[in-house]
């Protein structure tokens, strides 16, 4: 259960942002997921819903999720391209020295409270 | 009723995780104590490379094994069997370990007495990738018959490792494992990688494995 995990440390730094700003309820969490972090969206909301819960900070907050896009950059055309479509290879040049230059985010963007 | 405000955080949910392993880390270099986190996927030989690797070293070093595993105890009851101080830990249902179950582990084992502390993390070459222990070094286990292709369907974890110990290679004539395109694929992602291909069954290999290590460790606990 990877989104468990996930869960547990968005909460642990909500919990410190809320500590740090002296918030009392948080009713929105605002997350930016890369499109190739390996979190599910579906079940990471399910498990944020059962885990808030049992928190006081954040019982009834809702999770907010924006996608990342995935781009990939090839070293050898200097080219990016999306990730999730073409993979390591290159479309433009066929080169195979590439790397991933954003998708892999797991971010905590913003929180709503008061 | 307060006011809805509205705080911009922008920052990694693994932030934390990354305070609290650096803080593990310092913590592990004043107590002269060298932590190494050992992963791999379930079944590639990784407790019976670790009772090779404690046979070889026992002796030397004052050692200290974790075994975390989602549920029972079984490897813990094996590494026991070669007399060095071993716990379990359950992770409860998790597919990683973090620092702070890492460090509550150490606390747990007591690492003021250990030289050497070896965390046999959860059986997966996914999440334990994404977590820092707060390890000194991180190695992985990859075997035979898994497939030379696993450095291009789990980049991550190859880039986050130290070492790449490639085991059973007793079993080589039966597989179709191609050696060095498994060290190509991998020095793609990770260029520092140190490789060792052993067989944990007939012990071919692991020396050079246990000499890096002796070394690290020597470094580690001996450094000013």
């Amino acid at each position: 259960m990877h989104e468990l995990g996930i869960v547990f440390h968005i909460i642990k730094t909500v919990e410190r942002v809320g500590d740090e700003n002296s918030l009392t309820n948080v009713s929105e969490v605002t997350l930016e997921l890369g499109e190739v972090s390996g979190v599910v969206p579906s079940e990471l909301n399910d498990c944020w819903n059962w885990a808030v819960k049992k928190t006081e900070l954040m019982k009834e907050a809702k999770l907010l999720i924006e996608t990342i896009p995935a781009l990939t950059l090839c070293e050898s055309c200097g080219k990016t391209y999306g990730t999730v479509e073409f993979g390591r290879v290159c479309p433009y040049c066929g080169s195979e020295n590439t790397y991933l230059v954003q998708g892999r985010e797991i971010n905590l963007k913003e929180i709503k409270a008061c | 009723m307060d006011k809805i405000r509205i705080i911009e955080v922008k920052e990694s949910i693994f932030e934390d995780n990354n305070r609290e392993a650096a803080r593990l880390r310092a913590r592990l270099k004043n107590e002269r104590t060298f932590l190494l986190n050992l992963m791999s996927s379930p079944g590639s030989g990784k407790t019976t490379t670790l009772m090779r690797t404690i046979e070889e070293l026992k002796h030397e070093f004052r050692i200290g094994v974790m075994e975390a595993d989602i549920d029972s105890s079984v490897d813990a009851e094996k590494i026991a069997t070669t007399g060095v101080k071993s716990i379990q830990l359950h992770t409860g249902g998790m597919c990683h370990l973090d620092a702070g179950m890492t460090e509550q582990g150490l606390n747990e084992l007591g690492m003021e007495n250990l030289d050497l502390v070896i965390l046999e993390n959860v059986g997966n070459l996914v999440c334990p990738a994404e977590f820092d222990t707060g390890a000194v070094k991180n190695a992985m286990i990859l075997s035979v018959p898994e497939g030379h292709d696993k450095p291009l369907k789990y980049p991550l974890i190859f880039t986050v490792c130290d070492v790449l110990i490639i085991n059973k290679i007793d079993v080589l004539p039966y597989f179709d494992f191609d050696l060095e395109k498994v060290k190509e694929y991998a020095l793609m992602r990770n260029p520092n990688l140190k490789i060792f291909p052993i067989s944990a069954k007939t012990g071919e290999g692991i020396s050079a494995w246990t000499d890096w290590l002796r070394n690290q460790v020597g470094d580690w606990i001996n450094a000013d």
